[in-house]
């Protein structure tokens, strides 16, 4: 098995690694960097937990190997409140229209909104839904999300 | 809406405890706990549904670098304990337990079942190691159909002698035979409920780390239930219950699938316990899809008597349930209790059952959400059928036949006490919320105008929360002021997303008169926690919530009792809110709940004599047998003729959970559940093919709703107090129970206008087209 040094900025910190190249970029995070907030629901891509931002793009973990992460920008769920215990508009959402029960899929959904209200801040309810349909949640019904959502719409134009 | 019975706390919409460390990725989940030289282990598992193990070779697996371990059946099964739960201990079972073992030794009996486990250095050389295994069957004619399994020859477990598990035949009933021929109707269909299951997001896990020297087991696991875990772990293991540790953790989901240890995890603690070490295992989802648990897999002949007038006479019902190869607990068949159930809300006057448990050679059963739900699936789609063939309208055939509050208490035809339940309130409260009379004019419209098929569903039911049996009754809590002031109370719940970190705050906060904001709960593990009975079947907010308030009520009692003697007043003349006392009438004259604390602990010579130091309390709380909630669903949709797309356009529920701890957690269960109801009957479907293989073993064919396949869901409340001390009713299981009958019974609806009639599910599209265009 062929290993590859790389380099990554995760949440604005410089991390290296050696890593072999089957090695996905879901675990370089949670087990090299230690960053367990990214989660592993399905590893075949259909079910969102474990969605970053890569240079700006959400992503899903699971299916990208860090190898090709190699000199890209890395945002984790961790590295999107200011970690003074305060939260992000979204994160903030979420918890105001309990958009969230046994928390598993919410990193994925958090990271997936954020990006997705970056570049429409003012969707539609079509719009929102379409936008979330590649994170699956069992727990919510997508109630108390779709209505984050809103929230967090109204609360960054405002 | 907030809650008509609401107090400062309890009935309030509290935003959740647990949502700051969840959202921003500081939750802490099985598989985020590392402890030090901890190892990987992954399952080798059946490929065939059932065959002889011919030959089984290890050795290039163990020769692999990293490997630490490659155990066989032969090698760890001998010498272990029960894999049962507790509940299914002993001589009291009605039918044989599955033949449970750690890993196949010999044979294998469904695709998935576990044959070999990897321990090694990582999880990508444990999965490097499983291809390594040399192994080779002789395939045998694997059982599929429960209908076979019944009177086939070849058995799923030999030892067991019959692929019968368990059987409840029908006395003669002269009486009822009466009531059926001399009813103006009988209506008799073959209903089917397909096999599709709980999928949380979160997978099982465990990671289970045995020290030799001090015989120490601690266990991190994905459970619902800590401390059934340590008994059932302690008993397989061999290592003393005080000497195991559960903790829970965060979970993520399990609707029932967690509530029992599973086979899998009960051998990955075998097998560190067995090589003395730290092992880890995190389930992968094709594992979860196709070697966890099943469920819902049902088939029943029902026959429904009425009189001219579509009043209910007589019910019958002949219940055949698959359950799988290793279902999880006995037999895994809950066939009983969905007949002791099937009358539901209605007046019936008599029923008469039969129920049948087979094993089959797939994926056991277990609880999923309302494991019993089969009555309300079987009885509410009957009452569409019957509905149609009278022709009466469904919502009228439920208004003539549903019991009244004024009846109440009333005994159902299979001996259940119904009492403070309000079905008629919720069907009338569902049937205005959704607007039924002018959904009907619309439906006639669109139908006669423009061909579309529109239709709407109920679902009416009465769910049976909290069920006292054994240990599922009690519930005990701790409820701790620490010196300075603030609260730790301790409960042996193992919350899965139910808030039960804020509900039970909410309690506390609400009856010893502190503010919520000094109460932490600490609950999933057994080392700090009462012993308890985790959370599932709907149990939590009448069970721990009943403990956490006794006990709360008792430390309250203390407070006010050295606050009176602080104070030099009587007791009876101190009111205690947010965190303080003071002599009713003199707000003034007070001390607050810190200063009785630090009294209790750091000056006991000021306390009332023979009162002893400390201030805590720990309280049991024994819940009535049942505590009846109720709800009405009722769902609109759109079938569309050409693709056999079923849209659902409005959702509405009107639940009575009596008093609500919390509303906006009681909205949230319910449209998870609702959510799970759509997705069983639209999308979801676990497919074997007659050879016994999993055909949908990734997300892309067993299809779990999106944000897109769901409407708003809109909820109407009705608030009746249970007889228990707080009045609260469990709830957590009635979304999924009565939102599948809701959904099915609207596109059966809508498909009534085309003259077609349906009684199977699963409902995808290419099953509607075969029901529109039988000769395509």
């Amino acid at each position: 098995m062929s290993v590859h040094d790389i380099a990554v900025q995760v949440n604005g910190i410089r991390r290296t690694g050696r890593v072999e190249a089957r090695r996905t970029l879901a675990d370089f995070l949670r087990e090299d960097c230690a960053l367990t907030g990214t989660h592993l629901g399905c590893e075949h891509g259909v079910c969102g937990a474990c969605t970053v931002l890569v240079d700006g793009e959400a992503v899903r973990s699971c299916l990208l190997f860090a190898v090709q992460a190699d000199g890209a920008e890395i945002v984790t769920i961790e590295g999107l409140s200011p970690g003074d215990g305060t939260l992000s508009p979204v994160q903030d959402a979420f918890r105001a229209e309990h958009g969230l029960q046994c928390g598993f899929c919410t990193p994925g959904f958090v990271v997936t909104v954020t990006a997705f209200l970056r570049d429409n801040p003012e969707p539609t309810d079509d719009e929102i839904r379409e936008g979330i349909s590649g994170n699956l949640c069992r727990c919510t019904g997508y109630q108390g999300i779709v209505n984050a959502v809103r929230r967090a719409s109204r609360e960054l134009s405002s | 809406m907030t809650s008509t019975t609401a107090g400062r706390f309890v009935g309030q919409r509290v935003e959740r405890r647990e949502d700051p460390r969840l959202v921003t990725g500081h939750g802490t989940y099985v598989d985020d706990v590392v402890v030090p030289g901890m190892l990987h282990a992954a399952f080798l598992r059946s490929d065939l549904a059932r065959a002889r193990v011919a030959r089984l070779d290890v050795e290039a697996a163990r020769a692999l670098p990293g490997v630490r371990a490659v155990l066989t059946g032969a090698e760890l099964n001998p010498g272990l304990g029960s894999f049962q739960p507790t509940m299914f201990q002993g001589d009291a079972m009605p039918a044989p337990c599955a033949p449970v073992r750690a890993l196949a030794d010999g044979d294998v009996r469904f695709v998935g079942d576990p044959v070999a486990l990897v321990v090694a250095e990582s999880r990508y050389l444990a999965e490097d190691a499983c291809e390594l295994v040399d192994i080779e069957y002789e395939p045998l004619e694997p059982i599929v159909d429960p209908e076979v399994a019944r009177s086939s020859d070849d058995l799923v477990h030999p030892e067991l002698g019959s692929n019968v598990a368990m059987s409840v035949p029908t006395p003669p009933d002269t009486d009822l035979d009466a009531a059926f021929a001399s009813a103006a109707h009988v209506v008799s269909e073959r209903l089917v409920q397909h096999r599709h299951t709980n999928v949380p997001m979160e997978t099982r896990g465990v990671l289970a780390s045995y020290e030799p020297a001090s015989g120490h087991l601690d266990i991190w696991l994905s459970t619902q239930n800590p401390h059934e875990a340590r008994q059932v772990c302690s008993r397989l293991t061999g290592v003393p219950e005080h000497l195991v540790r559960v903790r829970g953790g965060d979970v993520g989901g399990g609707f029932g699938m967690k509530y029992f240890l599973q086979r899998d995890e009960l051998t990955v603690v075998a097998a560190a316990t067995r090589l003395g070490c730290a092992v880890k295992w995190i389930e992968d989802r094709r594992e979860n899809l196709i070697a966890s648990m099943h469920a819902r897999a049902d088939v029943a002949t029902v026959d429904v008597a009425v009189d001219a007038e579509g009043r209910l006479v007589a019910a019958r019902m002949d219940h055949l349930e698959d359950c799988g190869a290793y279902p999880v607990g006995g037999t895994g068949g809950v066939g009983p209790f969905a007949a002791m159930l099937f009358p539901g809300p209605y007046r019936l006057p008599k029923m008469g059952f039969t129920t049948t448990a087979v094993w089959t050679n797939t994926c056991g059963r277990g609880a999923y959400r309302g494991p019993w739900m089969f009555e309300t699936v079987a009885r509410e789609e009957m009452m569409d059928l019957v509905a149609r063939a009278i022709g009466v309208d469904p919502l009228e055939l439920r208004r003539r036949n549903v019991v009244g509050t004024d009846e109440l208490p009333f005994t159902t035809a299979m001996g259940m006490e119904l009492d403070h339940v309000t079905p008629a309130e919720t069907l009338e409260q569902a049937a205005e919320i959704i607007d039924y009379d002018a959904f009907r004019a619309d439906q006639r419209r669109a139908f006669e105008h423009e061909g579309r098929l529109l239709g709407v569903g109920i679902g009416l039911y009465v769910e049976p929360t909290s069920m006292a049996s054994g240990a599922l009754g009690v519930e005990c809590a701790t409820v701790r002021v620490q010196p300075s002031g603030t609260v730790t109370v301790l409960l042996g719940t193992g919350s899965h997303g139910q808030g039960v970190e804020t509900t039970m705050a909410q309690v506390v906060a609400e009856h010893l008169g502190v503010s919520i904001d000094d109460v932490v709960v600490v609950q999933g593990d057994t080392e700090s926690a009462p012993f308890g009975a985790g959370t599932g079947g709907s149990r939590t907010a009448v069970v721990a919530g009943g403990a956490a308030r006794a006990a709360s009520l008792e430390v309250r009692e203390k407070v006010v009792e050295i606050a009176a003697h602080l104070l030099e007043a009587a007791p009876e003349d101190l009111e205690l809110d947010d965190g303080r006392a003071s002599v009713r009438g003199t707000p003034t004259r007070g001390v607050t709940v810190a200063e009785v604390a630090a009294a209790a602990y750091n000056a006991p010579a000021e306390l009332p004599a023979e009162l002893p130091p400390g201030l805590e309390a720990t309280v049991s709380y024994q819940a009535p047998p049942i505590t009846w909630s109720n709800a009405c669903h009722a769902c609109t949709v759109e079938v569309d003729p050409e693709t056999g797309v079923v849209t659902v356009q409005r959702y509405v529920v009107s639940e009575d959970c009596g008093v609500m701890i919390n509303p906006m957690i009681v909205e949230g269960q319910i449209a998870g559940g609702v959510v799970q109801g759509i997705g069983g009957v639209l999308y979801e479907h676990l497919v074997y093919d007659d050879q016994g293989t999993p055909l949908t073993t990734t997300f892309l064919d067993y299809l779990v709703p999106t944000a897109t396949e769901v409407p708003d869901i809109e909820y109407g409340h009705i608030e009746t107090r249970s007889p228990t001390p707080g009045g609260h009713k469990g709830m957590g299981e009635g979304g999924a129970i009565g939102s599948p009958p809701a959904v099915f019974n609207a596109v059966a609806d809508a498909l009534a206008l085309r003259g077609v009639k349906i009684t199977e599910q699963p409902l995808t599209p290419s099953r509607i087209l075969e029901a529109l265009h039988p000769s395509m």
